[in-house]
C-alpha cells in the first residue's frame, strides 16, 4: 500500500538550490537543531528513542540503542558515514549532493545530544559534486553559525571536518572507515572490542552514523519521535529511501513509509517502479543491496520491512531494491556481483581475500561457457569456507562482513536457477547471449 | 605476548577450560592459542607469532568456542580465554574452516617449492600437510608478480610466494619502529613494499627474513645456499656485540651458511641484528688468516706453528728479561671467548710476568667500576621503575638492546636519558637531559636525592632535572608506597651505563657511576660495552689490576700466586692508552695484540700509529688480517665464532655456552692452545688441556664464576645461560628443565632442523643430561685449590671528585662521536653481505653553525682538531644544540684522526675547503 506519509529526508531535494544555505534556510532548516538546542542533551537522546529509528546504512541497528552504549568519556567522536559505494546503492548520494545541510544539522544534533565536540564526515571520495557541495555547506554553516564555537548562540561548540575517502568500498565498514579517518590503511578492526561505541576513534567512544540516519534527526526534533514512530510499523519505523534499479521502467530513489508499503508497489505501482520494462515477468529481486540474498516473485508482496525481509531470509540493508527479469543471467548477476566484492576485498582475511577471486573466476568461466558441472559444487564449498553454512544470517570465517556478502549472491544463485547454471555448462555458453567478458578490471 | 612463566601456572589460574575435552588451567586473558600450545594442541597457525601483538588476521588458526549463543570459530590467536570455556579445535566445523583457509592460501600461491630456500623448513609447506585439504580444486589462473625483488639490501621479496600475513610489516613497525615496509594495494593484490625514497634498510630486516612463514621474503646470504634437510645446526651465542644473543649457526657441506635467533626469553627473544645474523660470511671468508706468519726480510711468509711459536718464544724471552717493569703488553680480547682470554690472561701473568694487558681499547670503561657495580639483568632493565640512558645510541652499539629497551618503554618503563645529542631511544624518554658533552659527571651531582636544588647543571634546566631526579626517587606514596623508603636508594631503578661518546675521555661517565653508585645505592647497572665478549674478557682479568674472577689484584694476587704456582706482577700494569704510550716511547718491548686492531679501534690513531711503530716486537694473534697486522713482526691464525666450543658473558654477566660448528680453516689454533703452547716453549705449563678444563677451573678458581662447571652449563636449565656470580649457597639444578618452546611457525628454520634430526653437535642445543662439552663423560679433574681465603669480588670504587672540562672558545665546536654499526671493522668489511652498508663518515651541526660557513647539507668541509684533520661532508641536524657537532663514524674518515685520548674533551673547527 502506498502512503500519503509526507518525505522526510528528501521533502528539499527537487526544490532548486535545495543544496545551498539560502535554499535551506528558506525551508526551515536548522529549525530542528535551534529546538534541539533549546531542549537537553538527554532530552534529544529521548526522542530518538522513542522515534525507533533504525540505521539506515545497512546493519540496521537502532541509532538511539547505539548512541547509549558510549563509554564515558571526556572525549567523544560524531562520524558520519557517507562512503556509500555499492553497486546500486545511490541513496546517500542523493542527501549529500542536494541536501547536505540536512545531514550537517542531523551531525550537529547527533553531536549535541551524545555530547561530542568534534565530528566528521567521511564522504566517498569519488562523489565530485557531493564532495563539493558537503564542503561548501560546511563552509556556510561555520558562517551561519551552526558550525564553530557557540552554535546559534548556545553554549554548545562543534567542529565538523568533511573527509573525503581514498576509493575503497571497505571504508563504508565502521571500523575501517576510523582507521582510514586516522590515516592508516582501511582495514576493518578485528573485534573484540566490538563496537566503536567504546573504542572507537583515537581510541575514544565513538558514535558512527549513516547518512540518511542523521538526516532524519532534524524533523525528529521538529515533529517528535513518536510522529517519527507512528509512521511505518513495529520497529521499522519512519519512511525510508529506497534506491531501485534494474529492469524497471522507472529506476530511481522513493522515500516510502516503511512497512506498509510492499515490494509489489515499489516495482509495480505507476508511481514507482512502473513495472517491469517492457511488461516482462519478474525473475528475482535484491531486496536490499548486492549482499544481500535475492527474493523470486512470490515475495513480491512482503513489505518494505527489516524484521519481515529478515524473517524471509534475506535483509533490507541499504533499501536497494535491484530487479531481475527474464532476460536478465542469474550467472551474469552472481558474477558481477562477485567480481565487485573481489576487486574491493581489503585483503586482510584469507577468505575474503582469496575466496572472493577464486569465485569470480569460477563464475566468470561458467558465464563464458568454459565451466563444469562440479564447478556448482566447489562455489557452494568455497561460500561456505567465507560463510560456514552460507544461511543468513551468516555465519561468517572473517573479520568484518564483507567476506560473508559475498555468497549471498552465489548461493542465491546457483539455489534458485541451478538449471540456468547448468545450462551455460551444457551449451558452452552463455543463453542469454551477453557479450563477451564485459567490466573492466 | 608469551610468558614463560605459565609454564607452571601459578595460584593466579583463576580459569578453567576444556580444550577437545581436556581440562586446562589458564591464567584470565591469555590466548587460546597459547594455553592450547602448553597443553600440547597444536592449532595452526602464520600470522600470529608470540613475541608480536596478535592480529587474527590470517583465520588459519580458527577454532570452535563456547560462547553464550553457542559454539562459534573464533581465531585461537586473538581469543582470550575465558572460565568454563569449552575449545574444540579439531571438530568438523573447525577442521572445515581450517582447510577452507589452507586452500585459499594456496590459490595463489606458486608452489615452486622445489627451487624455493622455504621448502622443507615451510611452515605453509607443513600446515599444508596437517591442517589442510590434500588437494586443490583451484583451475584458474594464479596471480603474477616480477620475481624476486630487491626491498632492501639484504632482503628480497617473491610477491607470488607472499599469504599476506603481515608478519614482516608488523615487526618493522611494531618490533623495531621503523615502518619502512607496508602493504600496498588491496585483496589478492596486496602486496609488501618498501617506500620509494627509503628502502628496506633496517638493522633488525633479517628477522623478517626469519619469520616470514613461507619463502617470500629471502636473504642473498642464504638464498640458494643449501636445502634444509643438508644443515646441521648448533645453538650458540653471538659474539657480535656484548648483549649475547642466543641464535643457532647452521651449516651445510662443513661451511656456515645462516644464523637464526632463537627464542631466549631473558635476552633476544628470537630478534638478532643484521650484523649479528649475517656476520657469519667474515668467518667464512677467504681473507681469513690460515697459516702462522713470519716476518723475514721486510715480507711477512707463511711459517710453520713450530717455527712460529719458536720465534715468539724467543722475543718473549728477550722481553721479560729486560730491564724494564712492563716489557710485554697484550692489547684485546675481547673477541676470544672466556676459556681462551683467562687462558691469555693466565700465561701474561705467570709466565710472562706482565699484568700490562687490556681489552678494552679505550673505547670502554674502568674495568674495576663495570665489575664492581651491582649489575642488573636485561629483564631488570625492561621491568624497571625507571631506567637512567647514559650510553651511546643503543641502536647502533647493543641493537637487539634497544629493541628490548624500546618495547619496555612502550609498554611501562620511564626512561631518563642523559645524552650530549639525540639518540634512537630519545623519543620514548620520559625525561631528555641533553647535558653538555663531557659534563655528564656534573648533571648526574645534581640527580642525586640530596642534591641542592639547581638552577642550572651542563646545560640542563631545572625543570628537566626535577622531573628526572622525581623518577629516580619514585613518587612517594605512590603504587609502590610499601618501597617508598627503599626508592629514596635508588631500588627499582637501572643504570645502562656505556660511553657517550669516544671523543671524551671515560673519566666523566665513571665518575657518574660512582656518584649514582653513592647516591642510589640499589640502583643496579647494565653496562653498555659493546665490543664482542669484552665482560667476558675483563671477567677473565684482561684488564690491568684486575685478575680471573672479578677480583683486584692486590686481593687475589696471593690466591692466583699459588693456584697457578708462578709469582704474579705485584704492581698494576698498564691499559691500552698506557701500552701505546709506552710503546710509542719505545719503552715497549713487545706486545700481543689479541684479535684487536688498534689502528682501527682506538680513538687516537696517530698515537696507536706511533705505538705500533715504535714497539719492539709485534704480535698479531687473530683471525684476519687487518691493519695491524700489516706491521706485524708475527701474525698467528686463531679459530673464529663457531670455529671453538667454550662461553662467554653478555653485559648482564650471563654465562653461555659457544658451540662449534666448523672447523678453523687451514692450520689456524684455538686461541686458548697460542697461550698454552707459548707457555710450554718457555719451559712453563699453563695447566691446561682442553676447553673444559678450563671452564672447570675458572669455576673453581675465579671467585665470581665459582660453581659455574661444565656439567651445570650443559644441563638444560642453562640453556639460556646463567648470571654470575651465583647466589651464595646456590645449588644449580642439573636436571632437565622444561625445554625450550620451539614454535615451528614463529622460527621456522630452527625447527625444521631439530625435527628432521640433524645431528646436535658440541654445544647442541639439547645435549643428554650430563654430557660435557666435549661430549666427553664427566671426568671431575682432581684440583688443589690454594690454602688461603678465597679473595672477594670487587666493589665499586668511590667518586674521585672531577673537574668541569675546558670551556669551549668561540671558535670551536665541541665534539661527539657516535658509533654506527656498519662502521667498518673486519667483521663488516670481510661480510660480502654487510661491506656495502658501511655508512659514509659524516659530520652533523646545527644549521645556524653550519649557515654561518656558508656550508650546506652534503657540502664537504674540513674538520680540524688539535690532533689532526678530516675532510668530510656535513649534515644540518636541527636537534643539535649550537657549539657541538656530532662525528657519524664510517668510511671516508675516521674520528681517531682527531681525537687526543688523554683530554677529557676533544674540540674541532669547522672549516670550509
Amino acid at each position: 500500500m502506498i502512503t500519503d506519509a509526507a518525505p522526510i529526508v528528501t521533502r528539499r531535494v527537487r526544490q532548486e538550490g535545495s543544496h545551498t544555505l539560502q535554499g535551506y534556510l528558506s525551508t526551515g532548516g536548522y529549525e530542528g537543531l535551534r529546538a534541539a538546542l533549546s531542549m537537553a542533551p538527554e532530552a534529544v537522546r529521548e526522542e530518538v528513542d522513542k522515534a525507533s529509528l533504525l540505521g539506515r546504512g545497512g546493519a540496521g541497528f537502532p541509532a538511539g540503542r547505539k548512541w547509549s552504549m558510549l563509554r564515558k568519556s571526556p572525549t567523544t567522536y560524531l562520524v558520519v558515514n557517507g562512503d556509500e559505494s555499492e553497486p546500486a546503492t545511490f541513496k546517500d548520494r542523493l542527501l549529500i549532493e542536494h541536501d547536505p545541510h540536512q545531514i550537517i544539522e542531523g551531525a550537529v544534533i547527533a553531536a549535541y545530544a551524545i555530547g561530542a565536540r568534534q565530528a566528521f564526515v567521511f564522504c566517498r571520495g569519488e562523489f565530485a559534486l557531493g564532495l563539493e557541495r558537503l564542503q561548501q555547506a560546511c563552509n556556510d554553516a561555520y558562517a551561519y553559525g551552526a558550525l564553530g564555537p557557540r552554535i546559534l548562540g548556545s553554549e554548545f561548540s562543534l567542529d565538523l571536518v568533511v573527509h573525503p575517502g581514498a576509493g575503497a568500498y571497505i571504508c563504508g565498514e565502521e571500523t575501517a572507515l576510523l582507521e582510514s579517518l586516522e590515516g592508516k590503511r582501511g582495514f576493518p578492526r578485528i573485534k573484540p572490542p566490538y563496537f566503536p561505541a567504546a573504542i572507537g576513534l583515537y581510541g575514544e567512544p565513538t558514535v558512527v552514523n549513516n547518512v540518511e540516519t542523521v538526516s532524519n534527526l532534524p524533523w525528529i526534533v521538529l515533529h517528535g519521535g513518536e510522529a517519527f514512530a507512528a509512521l511505518g510499523q513495529g520497529s521499522s519505523a519512519g519512511t525510508r529511501l529506497f534506491a531501485l534499479s534494474g529492469r524497471v521502467e522507472r529506476p530511481g530513489w522513493y522515500e516510502l513509509e516503511m512497512s506498509k508499503t510492499t515490494f509489489r508497489d515499489l516495482v509495480y505501482d505507476p508511481s514507482l517502479g512502473g513495472g517491469v520494462r517492457g511488461g516482462a515477468a519478474l525473475k528475482a529481486f535484491i531486496p536490499g543491496g548486492v549482499s544481500a540474498p535475492w527474493f523470486g516473485p512470490e515475495r513480491l508482496d512482503l513489505g518494505l520491512d527489516q524484521e519481515a525481509v529478515g524473517a524471509a531470509g534475506s535483509m533490507l540493508g541499504s533499501g536497494s531494491v535491484v530487479v531481475m527479469d527474464e532476460t536478465s543471467c542469474a550467472v551474469r548477476a552472481a558474477w558481477r556481483i562477485s567480481r565487485f566484492f573481489w576487486r574491493e576485498s581489503c585483503g586482510q582475511c584469507t577468505p575474503c581475500r582469496e575466496g572472493s577471486g577464486w569465485i569470480e573466476k569460477m563464475l566468470r568461466r561458467i558465464e563464458l561457457g568454459a565451466g563444469r558441472e562440479e564447478d556448482l559444487d566447489v562455489l557452494m564449498d568455497a561460500c561456505d569456507n567465507i560463510a560456514p553454512g552460507v544461511s543468513w544470517p551468516p555465519r561468517q570465517t572473517t573479520i568484518c562482513v564483507l567476506g560473508p556478502s559475498i555468497p549471498s549472491s552465489v548461493a542465491s544463485g546457483i539455489r534458485m536457477f541451478r538449471d540456468e547454471f547448468l545450462l551455460h555448462v551444457k551449451e558452452g555458453a552463455c543463453p542469454y547471449g551477453a557479450a563477451g567478458e564485459g567490466g573492466r578490471r | 605476548m608469551s610468558d614463560p612463566s605459565a609454564a607452571g601456572v601459578g595460584e593466579k589460574a583463576a580459569v578453567q577450560v576444556s580444550i577437545d575435552g581436556s581440562l586446562v588451567s589458564a591464567r584470565p586473558g591469555e590466548l587460546i592459542i597459547e594455553v592450547a600450545e602448553r597443553a600440547g594442541v597444536y592449532i595452526p597457525r602464520f600470522c600470529y607469532h608470540p613475541h608480536m601483538e596478535p592480529v587474527g588476521m590470517c583465520r588459519m588458526c580458527l577454532v570452535e568456542v563456547s560462547g553464550p549463543r553457542g559454539f562459534s570459530l573464533q581465531p585461537a590467536c586473538f581469543t582470550r580465554v575465558a572460565e568454563g570455556q569449552e575449545i574444540l579445535t579439531r571438530s568438523a566445523p573447525a577442521r572445515k574452516a581450517q582447510e577452507g583457509v589452507l586452500e585459499f592460501l594456496l590459490l595463489n600461491h606458486p608452489l615452486d617449492c622445489p627451487v624455493c630456500d622455504k621448502g622443507g623448513e615451510c611452515p605453509l609447506q607443513d600446515q599444508a600437510l596437517s591442517h589442510g585439504p590434500g588437494e586443490s580444486r583451484f583451475l584458474e589462473e594464479k596471480r603474477h608478480w616480477a620475481k624476486p625483488i630487491e626491498i632492501g639490501p639484504l632482503v628480497y621479496l617473491d610477491r607470488e610466494r607472499c599469504i599476506q600475513c603481515a608478519r614482516c610489516t608488523r615487526f618493522a613497525e611494531e618490533v623495531a619502529g621503523e615502518a619502512q615496509i607496508d602493504f600496498l594495494g588491496r585483496g589478492d593484490h596486496i602486496e609488501v613494499a618498501p617506500f620509494t625514497s627509503v628502502p628496506f634498510g633496517s638493522y633488525f630486516s633479517g628477522n623478517t627474513v626469519q619469520i616470514c612463514p613461507v619463502g617470500a621474503l629471502t636473504s642473498p646470504a642464504y638464498r640458494f645456499k643449501a636445502r634444509p634437510w643438508d644443515l646441521e645446526q648448533v645453538e650458540t651465542t653471538c659474539t657480535t656485540c656484548a648483549l649475547g644473543c642466543r641464535m643457532v649457526a647452521q651449516s651445510s657441506a662443513g661451511a656456515l651458511v645462516r644464523n637464526l635467533g632463537v627464542d631466549c626469553v631473558p635476552v633476544n627473544q628470537s630478534w638478532l641484528c643484521d650484523k649479528g645474523r649475517y656476520g657469519f660470511e667474515a668467518v667464512a671468508s677467504p681473507a681469513r688468516l690460515t697459516t702462522p706468519l713470519v716476518r723475514h726480510e721486510g715480507e711477512l711468509v707463511p711459517a710453520s706453528w713450530h717455527d712460529a711459536i719458536g720465534v715468539l718464544a724467543d722475543e718473549a724471552r728477550r722481553a721479560r728479561s729486560s730491564a724494564r717493569g712492563s716489557a710485554i703488553g697484550v692489547i684485546g680480547g675481547a673477541r676470544l671467548s672466556n676459556e681462551d682470554a683467562y687462558a691469555w690472561s693466565k700465561l701474561a701473568r705467570a709466565v710472562l710476568g706482565t699484568d700490562s694487558l687490556d681489552a678494552q681499547l679505550g673505547d670502554g670503561l674502568p674495568a674495576e667500576l663495570v665489575l664492581g657495580l651491582p649489575r642488573a639483568t636485561i629483564d631488570e632493565a625492561c621491568s624497571a621503575r625507571a631506567v637512567l640512558l647514559l650510553a651511546g645510541d643503543l641502536r647502533e652499539e647493543l641493537p637487539v638492546l634497544y629493541l628490548r629497551l624500546r618495547a619496555a618503554a612502550r609498554s611501562r618503563v620511564a626512561l631518563v636519558e642523559c645524552s650530549p645529542v639525540p639518540t634512537s631511544l630519545s623519543p620514548l624518554a620520559e625525561v631528555l637531559l641533553r647535558h653538555r658533552p663531557g659534563e655528564v659527571a656534573q648533571l648526574v651531582a645534581a640527580l642525586a636525592p640530596g642534591a641542592q636544588a639547581q638552577s642550572e647543571a651542563a646545560g640542563v634546566g631545572a625543570a628537566e632535572i626535577e622531573a628526572a631526579r622525581a623518577l629516580l626517587a619514585g613518587a612517594p606514596g605512590g603504587e609502590e608506597a610499601g618501597e617508598g623508603r627503599h626508592s629514596l636508594h635508588g631500588a627499582g631503578v637501572v643504570v645502562v651505563l656505556g660511553r657517550q661518546s669516544t671523543a671524551e675521555s671515560a673519566a666523566a661517565v665513571a665518575e657518574s657511576a660512582a656518584l649514582l653508585h653513592e647516591a642510589l645505592p640499589d640502583a643496579r647497572f647494565l653496562p653498555a660495552l659493546c665490543r664482542g665478549n669484552v665482560l667476558g674478557a675483563l671477567d677473565m682479568g684482561l684488564s690491568p689490576g684486575v685478575l680471573p674472577g672479578r677480583v683486584a689484584l692486590g686481593e687475589g694476587r696471593e690466591w692466583y700466586s699459588r693456584a697457578w704456582g708462578a709469582e704474579l706482577p705485584a704492581a698494576r700494569g698498564l691499559d691500552t692508552e698506557g701500552m701505546l704510550r709506552a710503546a710509542a716511547a719505545g719503552e715497549l718491548e713487545m706486545l700481543l695484540l689479541l684479535g684487536a686492531d688498534p689502528l682501527q679501534d682506538f680513538p687516537d690513531r696517530r698515537l696507536a700509529r706511533e705505538a705500533l711503530e715504535g714497539v719492539g716486537f709485534l704480535v698479531s694473534v687473530g683471525t684476519h688480517a687487518d691493519a695491524s697486522c700489516e706491521l706485524a713482526d708475527l701474525v698467528l691464525p686463531v679459530a673464529g665464532d663457531a670455529e671453538r666450543a667454550g662461553t662467554t658473558t653478555n653485559v648482564e654477566g650471563r654465562v653461555s655456552r659457544l658451540a662449534q660448528k666448523v672447523v678453523p680453516p687451514g692450520r689456524a689454533w684455538p686461541a686458548w692452545v697460542v697461550a698454552a703452547e707459548l707457555a710450554r716453549r718457555l719451559g712453563s705449563d699453563l695447566g691446561l688441556d682442553g676447553v673444559e678444563g678450563i671452564t672447570e677451573e675458572i669455576s673453581r678458581l675465579a671467585p665470581a664464576y665459582r660453581g659455574l662447571d661444565p656439567v651445570l652449563l650443559g644441563s638444560p636449565a642453562a640453556r639460556d645461560g646463567v648470571v654470575v656470580p651465583l647466589p651464595p649457597g646456590h645449588v644449580p639444578s642439573r636436571g632437565p628443565a622444561v625445554p625450550r618452546r620451539i614454535d615451528p611457525v614463529a622460527t621456522p628454520g630452527i625447527a625444521s632442523v631439530e625435527e628432521q634430526g640433524a645431528p646436535m653437535r658440541a654445544g647442541a642445543a639439547e645435549p643428554p643430561a650430563g654430557e660435557h662439552l666435549d661430549g666427553a663423560s664427566p671426568a671431575p679433574r682432581r684440583f688443589e685449590e690454594p690454602a688461603v681465603d678465597r679473595p672477594p669480588v670487587l666493589s665499586a670504587p668511590p667518586p674521585l671528585g672531577l673537574p668541569a672540562p675546558p670551556r669551549l672558545d668561540a671558535y670551536s665546536q665541541r665534539l661527539v662521536v657516535r658509533r654506527r654499526l656498519y662502521e667498518g671493522g673486519t667483521l663488516v668489511s670481510k661480510s660480502p653481505s654487510l661491506a656495502p652498508l658501511e655508512p659514509r663518515a659524516e659530520l652533523s651541526a646545527h644549521p645556524a653553525e653550519l649557515a654561518r660557513l656558508g656550508l650546506g647539507d652534503g657540502d664537504r668541509a674540513r674538520v680540524r682538531s688539535a690532533r689532526g684533520e678530516l675532510v668530510v661532508p656535513v649534515a644540518a641536524d636541527e636537534h643539535l644544540e649550537r657549539g657541538v657537532v656530532v662525528l657519524s663514524a664510517g668510511s671516508g674518515g675516521s674520528a681517531s684522526e682527531l681525537i687526543d685520548a688523554s683530554a677529557a674533551v676533544n674540540d674541532v673547527r669547522l672549516e670550509t675547503l
